[in-house]
């Protein structure tokens, strides 16, 4: 069957529609990583999206239930230049993913670098242009958006029991690599919805706060009780939970023009001059409040990767240091976090 | 020289360059000529000297430079880094060695050290066992090879799968090995083989260029594998796990500033990894992801050596980031091996640990079978490719191209959509016609009538994800097009494509400089080539790369967009000459000599008449369509004659026949027509390579063949000036060429053949084109040949350029072929009509013997200065052995020699003593009680008797000359050569032009 992609601009860009039928609608993005399609559209972060692969073969070595970094999968649709099948389209299918073969990922990938991320429908089977622009017109942009609430749990669960550090993690929209690297590094995880109290927050010896979806900005629940726990406990962000760090200590969030998400981003760490090769994937990022302020800066665009506020033992990156898909160039952060965590704990 | 080609002109070329824009004062030591990097202009001093410790540590004594950097020459540069280091040279002369330092060397080189630092990572190596004796088979796991020490090929090696199996190969192997140690190794036969390239910067910082994947199984070296990139079938958590295991082993040896490869085995079904070995070197691996990926790996590793970081570095396609930002790839790239074995009858063509292949194409597609079937169909030869336990992925793939094919019927079938999938698949127009049973050409009308048109995209590292200006383009379907260059600027040169014999890296070398002296010229210089080895595939050469086949459908749609003022085909070799009909006919413009020049020279019929009416003397000649019309032309023309297929240039298949029965037998195993020409035996081969304006013609250089007619001037050593011609001969040479150029209505490049047999010159062949000398001639006289030839297509005249004007040389320069036999057990290593060399070499000095010997001593072949020489030659050739041999005596050899041989030496008052034929004097030849053959083949049936001869010179790497004129030349520089100091190029053409 064929099918087609159509930005909010008025481009369309054909195809061919290797899984589910129907229409899916969100915000067109695209990752650079040439690995790990599965962890890309089962990680939350990318609810609400509609992600482009860049690498042009993406199915090829099938799938698998260990690569999932959540329940299910959370990109609206897949936009590919070549799928391979079966085993990744079947996978896609029984999920009820749009996914398109076939297209002009490049020229996609130059539109939006050039013109920014855009409001797209991914359309199995043919539709009416003039009805698809219509109904993107309606759908609301992704600046703006609360989107934890959807893909948080909704009850805290216990991870991992034993441990030499207690730390709980306030779910926008976890990935599973980030609990499987925290239970690793020695914690016992306990994960929270993301409206947990800083009260019970501030039982633990750590609060991780993870990556999720959408624009931080709207998270004022989330952002008070941050601050109102800040001090209280050792507290690392990852990804959303860097940008909701950067709101709770005073600084702004805006939307990056088409984001970064790949597995290749280099990264400075200030304090050693060494660079890290880090898995991304957001949005949005926070405008530092001086320019030396930042302990991570990103050597691709400049834009702030880290922070640490130490009088508040709270610290954060806006990349991904549990990879998943991507190196394992950072996994010593969230190593040794637990590490200094465990020995004031003991 | 197989296993190292022109990756390492690439490499080292990109660090010349990195290097001098640093301020650096550079030096570079290559004997090779062929090369970018001992252009005058690439170093501030050029040493085209011998490789080896005298060599280098000649240059370093008179040079003194503060560093050493050996990781851009291959294993030869990095081997000789380590000798020099180890015996105290570097210390002595206060020169660091940068880039990889001694201990990173020998740990990564060395087996024992480099087990123990990928333990230390917690990592494995295939586990092995030196065995002395079958009762040493204990602790061995199964399945395991067998690999014998110093046998050639690995000859008496074998695969055990079970204790029986095992201790018979071990005793085998133990038989077959001249040291009676064979190596006990646990298989990974039908494991897959991945490689990464590796950076590594003072900061600790690292990052993977690339990663890599053979299709060919564990086993086969990986320069004979097909290879894929990025890697196909790895999950990110397996593909990570290499990431960690690539960086932890880099960090372990101890790379401190540069780039390296690894190579892993992975077990398919149970994920378990061996380390296979690293090379701490820019490689022939790097050279490909350099090329697959647009990151300069040669450049970023020579900066990381003299104490940049990766993060310092910018990218050169993006400009905006740094070299620690890890490639990313929107497209699949496939490199395809060329392998020559039809040059080497007899030799095993099992793939195996010893690489065989001579050169390589590069695709690069959208998919994996648009880039697999365009790095195929680069190679220009259909040779069979079917490995064993392929990746189930790699199969699938491969039977999509195949369903394709098989479903298609006619072309009145298709419709856009079919043109585009089918195209899209990655499917030549020519491959559809076929299994259409239609022509090429329809197919395309057909396709252009649906208006399916390739797209050209770029390669700029980051899946465009950063704005990038690169230059560097391929084609795929069904996209748009990107950056479309503005019409009519541009000159488009075609390439030579992969590596072969008799086509190498000589007339890269010519693509580069033409691309260089078109955009001196004001014109954007467009290049299309396949080859990832070479420079002219560095995104740096021209105004625009097209990484695409060098086939009619690729060329002419790079030709429709970008409506060039020209296009430039003569310095490519063969490949573009077989296009230009096909060019001119779609109307565009063939700079310099016109295709019917190549035709005129090539068209035996029309060549002849011409030749009588310039009063130029060719041998006698006829063409045959059966044997007894070769024979009756042979006996019209003469015996001896030369026996070839009409419609094969440059040596293939080439007989020398001296009577009936081998006429007969030389034509039986050909197809079609046969050309016959009177052999002229003994007579001087002359070389000459010219400029023409198609009107005057300007002579760079006359040149003397070592090697009597007979031997392929390609495999010929080469003398400049030529040394043996009278006054009157050599106004005869001069004359016949400018007759020739003029007349073919040539403008560029000429080069003519001549023999000269009694007091008269003949010619043998005119090719008005780059010749393999081109190079040779340019370093050796300091005239650009290729540049003079660009500036006369531009419409210059020879008076307008201002070539120097000719004079004698007063140094003489020797090239000599390097030969590439001890690859290839089974093919009879002798020097022949058919060209077999893979590289040469090149020696100056002041005097022949000198040069001569420098020469073979570049070329891997010292001659010795005492011992024992072998003798052994065919009977047309004893009387004229005495004179090589009395020399020899004269000098001090003990004479060794066969029956007949010894019989003639000691009739001419010789002192030899008589050597049994065959096992005795292969084992004295084995045992080092030889240090010189002399053995020329009989014309007939001798071979056999011979070859055990020859072959075991060349498993004990003593010098076999097979020759007579060839052992004359040895002989008189073993006599005559001197000691002279090294000198650099820049000083000679300095001494030459004041002198």
């Amino acid at each position: 069957m064929t099918g087609f992609l159509a930005l909010e601009d008025g481009t369309v860009f054909r195809g061919e529609s290797v899984a589910a039928e129907g229409f899916a609608f969100g915000e067109a993005v695209f990752t650079t990583a040439m690995t790990g399609y599965q962890e890309v559209v089962t990680d939350p972060s990318y609810a609400e999206q509609l992600v482009c692969f860049t690498a042009p073969m993406i199915g090829n070595y099938g799938v698998a239930d260990v690569r999932t970094e959540s329940k299910r999968p959370h990109a609206r649709a897949v936009l590919m230049r070549e799928a391979r099948g079966p085993a990744w389209t079947d996978w896609l299918h029984e999920r009820g993913i749009v996914a398109l073969s076939g297209l002009d990922t490049r020229s996609l990938v130059l539109k939006l670098r050039e013109a920014g991320s855009m409001r797209a429908a991914a359309i199995s089977g043919d539709a009416s242009l003039d009805e698809v622009q219509r109904a993107i017109d309606e759908q609301p942009p992704m600046a703006g958006r609360a989107l934890v609430h959807d893909v948080s749990t909704p009850e805290a669960y216990v991870y991992s029991d034993n441990g030499r550090a207690r730390v709980a993690v306030v779910d926008y929209g976890c990935k599973r690599s980030i609990l499987r690297r925290l239970a690793g590094a020695g914690a016992a995880v306990t994960v929270f919805p993301h409206d947990v109290s800083a009260d019970e927050l501030s039982q633990f010896d750590g609060v991780m706060l993870t990556n999720g979806p959408g624009d931080p900005e709207p998270l004022v629940d989330e952002v008070a009780a941050l601050c109102e726990l800040l001090g209280r406990v050792p507290v690392l962000g990852i990804c959303l939970g860097h940008q909701l760090l950067g709101l709770a200590t005073g600084h702004e969030t805006y939307k990056l023009r088409f984001g970064h998400r790949g597995a290749n981003h280099p990264v400075l760490e200030r304090a050693t001059g060494k660079v890290l090769v880090t898995s991304q994937n957001h949005g949005f990022a926070v405008a530092p409040s001086d320019e030396k302020e930042a302990t991570h800066v990103s050597l691709y665009d400049g834009t702030v990767e880290g922070f640490d506020f130490p009088e508040l033992r709270a610290r954060s990156v806006q990349f991904h240091p549990e990879a998943g898909p991507g190196p394992h160039d950072a996994w010593p952060i969230i190593d040794e976090w637990i590490e200094e965590l465990s020995s004031v704990a003991a | 020289m197989i296993g190292q080609a022109c990756e390492f002109d690439y490499s080292g070329s990109q660090a010349l360059k990195v290097l001098r824009e640093d301020g650096f004062r550079t030096i570079v030591v290559n004997s090779n000529p062929a090369t970018i990097m001992t252009d005058p202009g690439f170093a501030d001093r050029t040493y085209i000297e011998p490789l080896d410790v005298e060599g280098v540590a000649d240059v370093l004594g008179r040079e003194r430079p503060d560093a050493l950097l050996p990781t851009m020459g291959g294993q030869t540069g990095l081997n000789l880094a380590a000798e020099l280091a180890a015996d105290g040279l570097l210390d002595a002369l206060g020169i660091e060695l940068i880039g990889a330092p001694l201990d990173v060397i020998r740990r990564a080189e060395d087996r024992e050290l480099f087990r123990d630092a990928v333990h230390s990572c917690g990592l494995q190596t295939p586990k092995s066992k030196i065995v002395t004796g079958p009762d040493q088979l204990g602790g061995i796991s199964l399945p395991a090879v067998v690999r014998p020490a110093f046998t050639l090929g690995g000859h008496g090696g074998g695969f055990a799968e079970t204790m029986d199996e095992l201790r018979r190969q071990v005793e085998v192997g133990l038989r077959e090995s001249p040291v009676d140690q064979v190596l006990v190794e646990e298989s990974i036969r039908g494991w897959d083989e991945f490689e990464l390239e590796v950076m590594r910067d003072k900061k600790d910082n690292v990052v993977i260029v690339c990663s890599i994947e053979n299709l060919d199984p564990m086993g086969v070296h990986t320069g004979d594998s097909v290879t894929v990139a990025p890697q196909m079938t790895l999950s990110d958590h397996a593909y990570q796990e290499l990431r960690d295991a690539a960086a932890a082993i880099v960090r372990a040896v101890g790379i401190e500033s540069g780039g390296s490869n690894i190579q892993f085995a992975r077990n398919r079904d149970t994920g378990d990894l061996r380390v296979i070995e690293m090379n701490p070197r820019v490689s022939r691996s790097s050279a490909l992801a350099s090329k697959a990926t647009g990151y300069p790996i040669a450049k970023v590793a020579a900066k990381l050596a003299v104490g940049y970081t990766l993060d310092e570095i910018p990218n050169d396609l993006t400009k905006t980031t740094p070299a620690s930002f890890e490639p990313t790839l929107d497209y699949v790239v496939v490199k395809f091996p060329r392998f020559a074995f039809e040059k080497f009858p007899g030799a095993d063509r099992t793939l195996g640990t010893q690489m065989k292949s001579v050169g390589e194409t590069m695709g690069i597609g959208r998919t994996f079978t648009e880039a697999f079937l365009k790095a195929k169909r680069s190679r220009e030869i259909d040779d069979e490719w079917n490995p064993e336990n392929m990746h189930p992925w790699f199969v699938a793939e491969l039977e999509r191209v195949r369903d394709m094919l098989e479903r298609l019927s006619s072309l009145d079938d298709l419709v856009e959509v079919d043109w585009l999938r089918h195209k899209r698949l990655g499917l030549s127009d020519g491959e559809i016609a076929s299994a259409c049973g239609s022509s090429e050409a329809e197919a395309r009308s057909r396709r252009k009538a649906w208006a399916v048109k390739p797209a050209f995209r770029r390669v700029d590292s980051c899946g465009g994800e950063v704005e990038a200006e690169s230059n560097y383009l391929y084609s795929t379907w069904g996209e748009a097009d990107e950056a479309p260059p503005e019409p009519g600027r541009s000159v488009v040169i075609l390439g030579s494509g992969p590596n072969r014999i008799g086509q190498g890296i000589e007339f890269d070398y010519c693509c580069v400089h033409a691309a260089q002296t078109f955009r001196e010229l004001g014109y954007e210089a467009v290049m299309v080539n396949c080859n990832p080895e070479t420079v002219s595939t560095d995104y740096d050469t021209s105004d625009r790369l097209y990484f695409e086949p060098l086939g009619i459908e690729e060329v002419l749609a790079v030709l429709e967009r970008e409506q060039p003022v020209g296009v430039v085909i003569q310095f490519g070799g063969q490949t573009p000459l077989k296009l230009a009909r096909a060019i001119e006919r779609a109307g565009f413009t063939i700079l310099g000599t016109p295709f019917d020049a190549v035709d005129l020279a090539e068209d035996r019929e029309r060549f002849a008449a011409l030749a009588d009416r310039l009063g130029v003397q060719c041998p006698a000649w006829g063409m045959a369509e059966t044997a007894d019309e070769a024979v009756g032309v042979a006996e019209r023309v003469e015996y001896p004659v030369l026996v070839r297929p009409s419609y094969v240039l440059g040596g293939r298949a080439m007989r020398v026949c001296y009577d009936e029965d081998q006429v007969r037998d030389a034509i039986a195993s050909v197809e079609g027509k046969v050309l016959v020409d009177r052999f002229l035996e003994n007579a001087i081969e002359i070389d000459v390579d010219a400029v023409c304006d198609g009107h005057d013609t300007y002579i760079g250089a006359v040149m003397q063949h070592v090697e009597e007619a007979g031997v392929h001037s390609g495999d010929s050593a080469c003398v400049l000036p030529a040394q043996s011609l009278t006054p009157q001969q050599a106004a005869d040479v001069d004359a016949f060429v400018r007759r020739l150029g003029p007349a073919l209505g040539v403008v560029g490049l000429l080069n003519v053949q001549l023999a000269i047999a009694g007091r008269e010159v003949y010619v043998l062949e005119v090719n008005p084109r780059a010749s393999r000398t081109v190079p040779f001639v340019s370093k050796a006289t300091g005239v650009n040949l290729v540049a003079a030839a660009c500036r006369l297509s531009a419409g210059k005249t020879i008076a307008e350029l201002g070539l120097p004007r000719r004079a004698t040389p007063h140094e003489v320069s020797v090239k000599a072929a390097v030969l590439p036999f001890h690859r290839f057990p089974g093919a009879d290593p002798v020097l022949g009509p058919e060209m077999r060399s893979t590289g040469e070499v090149m020696a100056t000095a002041a005097d022949l013997p000198t040069a001569f010997a420098k020469a073979e001593r570049a070329a891997g072949r010292r001659l010795p200065t005492s011992g024992t020489a072998f003798l052994t030659v065919r009977d047309a050739d004893k009387q004229n052995a005495v004179p090589v041999a009395a020399a020899l005596a004269g000098l001090g050899f003990k004479l060794t020699a066969t029956a007949g041989t010894a019989h003639t030496l000691a009739g001419a008052g010789l002192d030899v003593e008589i050597v049994e034929k065959g096992r005795t004097v292969v084992d004295q030849i084995r045992k080092g009680k030889v240090d010189l053959v002399v053995n020329t083949p009989q014309g007939r049936g001798a071979r056999t008797d011979g070859y055990a001869i020859r072959e075991a010179a060349l498993v004990a790497r003593v010098p076999c000359i097979t020759t007579l004129s060839g052992a004359s030349a040895a002989v008189h520089a073993i006599a005559h050569a001197r000691t002279e100091i090294a000198k650099s190029l820049q000083e000679r053409i300095d001494e030459a032009r004041s002198a």
